[in-house]
C-alpha cells in the first residue's frame, strides 16, 4: 500500500512525456516506423521489456497504443512500427523528424524470454505482427546460445506488406534462424510461400517438449496458430499470445480492454494461452 | 521398388497407412523430378496423378483472365499436390506450376481408384487421407478470403 | 455508544465546516434525493421518504420529522471521488512541441454525512480499483485519502434493496468516522452515535452527548432489523462466480437483450461502476488542448471498439459484460463482487430489468455443462 501511495507522486502516469522523432521512415504502403528520442535530453534512457506497449499521443488529435518494436538494449531511443489506420496513427504518420509527440509507458507484461532460455522458440506472426516480437527476436539472438533451434512464420497479407525485410534475411543468414514467410496473395514474381501461416508449420519439425512457442496477430489468426501448435503436441502453458483489445488509460482503469477476469493493459497483452483457454472460443467476449 | 516404397512409407500423408496397403500404392508410383519453372500440370487438363511432394515448392495458379495468372497457393515438401484424380470428371482446376526443382512420388489416379474401387477398405482410407487435405485447403482458402491482414 | 441530539446534530455539521470540511448531504433536488453540499440540517430531506420498485421512484410525505427516512437515490457518492468527468491535464503548443501541465488544482476536502452501509461498501470496492496494486489514480486517492465518512444506518429499505443477500447492510459495520442511528419512538427524535476512527472521537468529544442506554441502543438495533427484515429482494450469491462464468451462451442474454435499451443508466447509477473514457478537446486556434476523462459504459458501442473492428457489437454481449463483469469477474480482479445490493440499477432502469430475478432465472435454467 506504502509503496502505491509513493508511486503517485513520483510521476502520474496519465500525464504524458514529450519524445521527438529522431526518424521516420516507411516499411511499407501504410505501415511506418518512427525513432524516438527524450525531448530535451537525448541521452536519457527508456526501459522496456520486449512485448510491452507504450501510449502515444499526437497533440490535440488523440492517444494509440502502440507496441514497442526496438531493441530493449539500446536504451537511448525507442522504435515503433505503426500501421496506418486509425485518426491517431494516420496523424503520426504525417511527423517529421524533430516533431514532438507524447509518451506514456512501458505498460503490459512481457515474452517471456528468460525462462525460455534452453528451449527452441517458435514464433508464428501474422501482418503487423512482427513489430511486438521483434524486441523478443532481438534478445534472443543477441543471447543466441542459449536457446536452441528457433523458427519464426511469418504471414503477410501481400509480398508488398512484408516487414522489415532486410532485416529478415540477416536473421535466417546470421543467426540461424528457421525462416518461413508466406503471403496470403501474390503475383507471379512472388517465389515464396502463399497461403496461411499455419501451413508452414508441416515443413519445420517441432519438439512439442522443449519449445515455447510465442504467437502474435489477428486474433483469429492466432487462434488457428494455436490450435495447429496444440496438434502437435504443445502444452497450452508453453504457448504465449498477445492480445488487442481497446486500450484507453493503460493502467488499469477505464475499463475498456477487460477480457474476461483480465484488464489486457495490465495482465496482458502477453498472456500464457493456458490462461486464457476457457474464454478464447467465447464470443464477443 | 523397395526404395520406392520406403521413400511413401516416410511420406507424413502415409502416416499409420497398413503395410499390405503401401504395398499397393507403391504399384502405382513413380519417381518424378520437375525442373524449376516447369508446369506440371495445367487447368483443365485430365487429372491423372497426384503428387507427394519431396523437395522443391510448387505454386497453383489459376488463369484470371483481366486479372492475370493469380497464384493462390503453394505445395512444399510433407505435402500433397493435387485431389482432382479423386472426384470425377477428374480435371485440374488448376496449374501447378514448379518454383523450384521439385521431387516428388507421383502416384496413378486410375490405377488408384482402381485399387479402391476393388477394396473399399483401401478407398475408405484414400478418401479419409484425401477428406483432411480437402479441409485443409478450404479452410486456409476461407482464411485468405477473410484478409485477416487488412485492416479498415 | 452515544446519544445525539438534533440540536448536536446541527453543530456536528457547523465543526465540520469549521475544520474545513466540505460536508456533503442527501438533498432534495429535482424530485429525487441526491447528495450536494449542505449548511445545515435544514437542508435535510426531513419528512421525506423515498418509494422504490422496478423503473419507479417516488418521493413520499412521512408523517414524522425524520431526516434520513429515505434510502438511496440514484446518484451515489462515486461522483466526489470519481467525478462524472475530470480533466487530467492541460497542453499548450511550443514550436515544434508542446508542453504538458496537469492541473494541480487544490483537492476538495469532503465530509460524506449520510453514508449508507451499502454505500460505504461501494467505497471500499472503488478503492480498490483505483488503487491497483500496480498503479494508483491520483486524484481518487488524493481526495479519498482525506474523506470523512459519517454513515447513517438503513431503517427503513426501498422495494429494489437486497443489501442483507450482498452482506453489504443495512447496518454499517466499520471503516467509517462516526456511524449514526436515527430513533423515533414515542415523541423522542435522537441519533445513536458510533465512533469508528480516532479522528471520529475527536469530533465527538467536541458534542453535546449522553451515553446510550440499553434500551436506546435496542431501539436502533430493531429499527435496524426492522430494515433488513422488510426487505423484500434478495440475491443468491451462492456459487454465483461459476454460474456465470459456465452461461456465456446461455438464451437468457438474448432474452434480456429484448428489453434493454443499451441507455447505460443502470452503470451510471451502479455506486462501484468505474469505467470511463478519455476525452480530448482542443480549443479553435489548435494550439491548446486538454485531456479529460469521462465516466464511460460498457453499454456503448464505442465501448469496445478497436481499429478495423469491435469485439462487443450485440447488445446481448453488452449486458453480459455488465452483469458477468459485476458479478464474476469482478471478483476475480478485486476479490470482491462488484455489487453492494443497493438497488439503484433495478430503480432507474427504464424497462424495469430487475439484476435479482435474472440471476434467478439463469439458476433456473443453467446450461447443460459440457466440459
Amino acid at each position: 500500500m506504502t509503496d502505491n501511495k509513493s508511486a503517485i507522486k513520483i510521476a502520474d502516469p496519465m500525464i504524458p512525456e514529450t519524445v521527438k522523432v529522431k526518424k521516420i521512415f516507411w516499411e511499407t504502403e501504410d505501415v511506418f516506423t518512427m525513432e524516438l528520442v527524450h525531448e530535451g535530453d537525448e541521452r536519457k534512457e527508456f526501459r522496456f521489456k520486449p512485448g510491452q506497449f507504450n501510449m502515444l499521443y499526437a497533440f490535440g488529435v488523440g492517444e494509440s497504443a502502440i507496441s514497442i518494436s526496438s531493441d530493449s538494449s539500446k536504451k537511448t531511443s525507442l522504435l515503433h512500427t505503426i500501421h496506418k489506420v486509425g485518426y491517431v496513427t494516420n496523424e503520426l504518420s504525417k511527423l517529421k523528424r524533430g516533431d514532438i509527440l507524447g509518451l506514456r509507458g512501458p505498460f503490459g507484461t512481457s515474452w517471456p524470454l528468460e525462462d525460455a532460455k534452453g528451449k527452441d522458440i517458435c514464433i508464428i506472426v501474422g501482418g503487423i505482427g512482427l513489430a511486438p516480437l521483434r524486441p523478443a527476436i532481438y534478445h534472443i539472438l543477441k543471447h543466441r546460445k542459449h536457446y536452441g533451434k528457433i523458427t519464426l512464420y511469418y504471414g503477410a497479407r501481400t509480398p508488398r506488406d512484408i516487414l522489415y525485410t532486410v532485416e529478415l534475411e540477416t536473421w535466417k543468414k546470421k543467426y540461424d534462424i528457421q525462416l518461413e514467410v508466406t503471403v496470403d496473395r501474390a503475383d507471379s514474381s512472388w517465389r515464396g510461400h502463399i497461403g496461411v501461416v499455419t501451413a508452414l508449420m508441416n515443413y519445420v519439425k517441432l519438439l512439442p517438449e522443449k519449445t515455447r512457442a510465442m504467437v502474435c496477430g489477428p486474433e483469429i489468426m492466432m487462434k488457428y496458430a494455436v490450435d495447429e501448435l496444440i496438434k502437435h503436441g504443445m502444452d497450452e502453458k508453453e504457448i504465449f499470445v498477445s492480445l488487442e483489445r481497446n486500450m484507453k488509460c493503460a493502467l488499469g482503469f477505464c475499463g475498456h480492454c477487460q477480457y474476461g477476469p483480465s484488464f489486457v493493459c495490465k495482465d496482458g497483452p502477453v498472456f500464457s494461452f493456458s490462461k486464457v483457454t476457457d474464454i478464447f472460443e467465447i464470443k464477443e467476449l | 521398388m523397395e526404395d520406392l516404397s520406403g521413400i511413401l512409407k516416410n511420406h507424413p500423408f502415409m502416416k499409420d497407412l497398413d503395410e499390405n496397403y503401401l504395398k499397393q500404392l507403391t504399384g502405382c508410383a513413380s519417381n518424378v523430378v520437375y525442373p524449376e519453372d516447369e508446369v506440371m500440370f495445367k487447368e483443365g487438363d485430365k487429372a491423372e496423378k497426384f503428387y507427394l511432394i519431396r523437395s522443391g515448392k510448387v505454386a497453383l495458379e489459376i488463369n484470371g483472365r483481366d486479372k492475370g495468372n493469380l497464384r493462390i497457393l503453394t505445395v512444399g515438401p510433407g505435402q500433397i499436390l493435387g485431389w482432382s484424380w479423386i472426384v470425377s470428371p477428374y480435371k485440374w482446376h488448376f496449374e501447378a506450376h514448379a518454383l523450384e526443382e521439385v521431387r516428388a512420388i507421383a502416384l496413378d489416379g486410375e490405377c488408384l481408384r482402381n485399387k479402391c474401387e476393388d477394396d473399399p477398405k483401401l478407398g475408405y482410407e484414400m478418401l479419409k487421407r484425401f477428406s483432411h487435405i480437402l479441409e485443409q485447403r478450404l479452410q486456409s482458402t476461407r482464411m485468405q478470403l477473410l484478409d485477416v491482414f487488412k485492416r479498415v | 455508544m452515544k446519544i445525539l441530539d438534533k440540536i448536536n446534530l446541527e453543530k456536528l455539521i457547523g465543526i465540520l465546516k469549521q475544520d474545513g470540511y466540505k460536508v456533503i448531504g442527501p438533498v432534495i433536488k429535482d424530485g429525487v434525493i441526491l447528495y450536494d453540499e449542505i449548511d445545515s440540517i435544514k437542508d435535510l430531506p426531513e419528512g421525506w421518504e423515498d418509494e422504490q420498485e422496478a423503473a419507479s421512484y417516488r418521493l413520499k410525505k412521512t408523517n414524522d420529522k425524520s431526516l434520513f427516512s429515505y434510502v438511496v437515490g440514484p446518484q451515489s457518492w462515486k461522483k466526489f471521488i470519481f467525478p462524472q468527468r475530470l480533466r487530467l491535464w492541460k497542453a499548450k503548443r511550443e514550436g515544434k512541441g508542446f508542453s504538458v501541465n496537469s492541473t494541480k488544482e487544490s483537492k476538495p476536502k469532503y465530509a460524506f454525512f449520510g453514508v449508507r452501509s451499502c454505500e460505504l461498501n461501494a467505497i471500499f470496492i472503488q478503492d480498490k480499483v483505483f488503487n491497483n496494486g500496480m498503479f494508483a489514480d491520483s486524484y481518487y486517492n488524493e481526495v479519498r485519502d482525506n474523506i470523512l465518512i459519517i454513515s447513517v444506518n438503513c431503517t427503513r429499505s426501498a422495494g429494489t434493496c437486497f443489501c442483507v443477500s450482498m452482506k453489504t447492510g443495512p447496518k454499517a459495520k466499520n471503516r467509517f468516522d462516526i456511524s449514526l442511528t436515527e430513533v423515533i419512538k414515542n415523541e423522542e427524535h435522537y441519533f445513536v452515535l458510533e465512533e469508528g476512527s480516532p479522528r471520529g472521537s475527536d469530533i465527538t468529544t467536541q458534542l453535546e452527548t449522553m451515553d446510550a442506554s440499553e434500551v436506546q441502543i435496542k431501539e436502533a438495533d430493531d429499527a435496524i432489523n426492522n430494515a433488513a427484515l422488510k426487505m423484500n429482494r434478495s440475491m443468491n450469491t451462492a456459487g454465483l462466480k461459476e454460474l456465470l462464468y459456465s452461461n456465456h451462451d446461455h438464451p437468457i442474454w438474448a432474452q434480456i437483450a429484448s428489453k434493454c435499451l443499451s441507455c447505460s443508466n443502470c452503470t451510471m447509477v451502479c455506486p462501484t461502476c468505474f469505467c470511463s473514457n478519455m476525452e480530448d478537446t482542443t480549443d479553435l486556434s489548435g494550439n491548446n488542448t486538454e485531456r479529460w476523462r469521462r465516466w464511460d459504459s460498457c453499454f456503448n458501442l464505442d465501448y469496445s471498439k478497436v481499429t478495423g473492428g469491435n469485439f462487443r457489437t450485440s447488445g446481448k454481449a453488452r449486458y453480459r459484460q455488465w452483469m458477468t463483469h459485476k458479478l464474476a469477474s469482478w471478483i476475480d480482479q478485486f476479490g470482491t463482487s462488484g455489487c453492494v445490493g443497493c438497488g439503484r440499477c433495478i430503480t432507474w432502469c427504464p424497462v424495469g430489468i430487475d439484476i435479482t430475478k435474472e440471476i434467478e432465472n439463469l439458476r433456473n435454467s443453467p446450461m447443460p455443462i459440457t466440459k
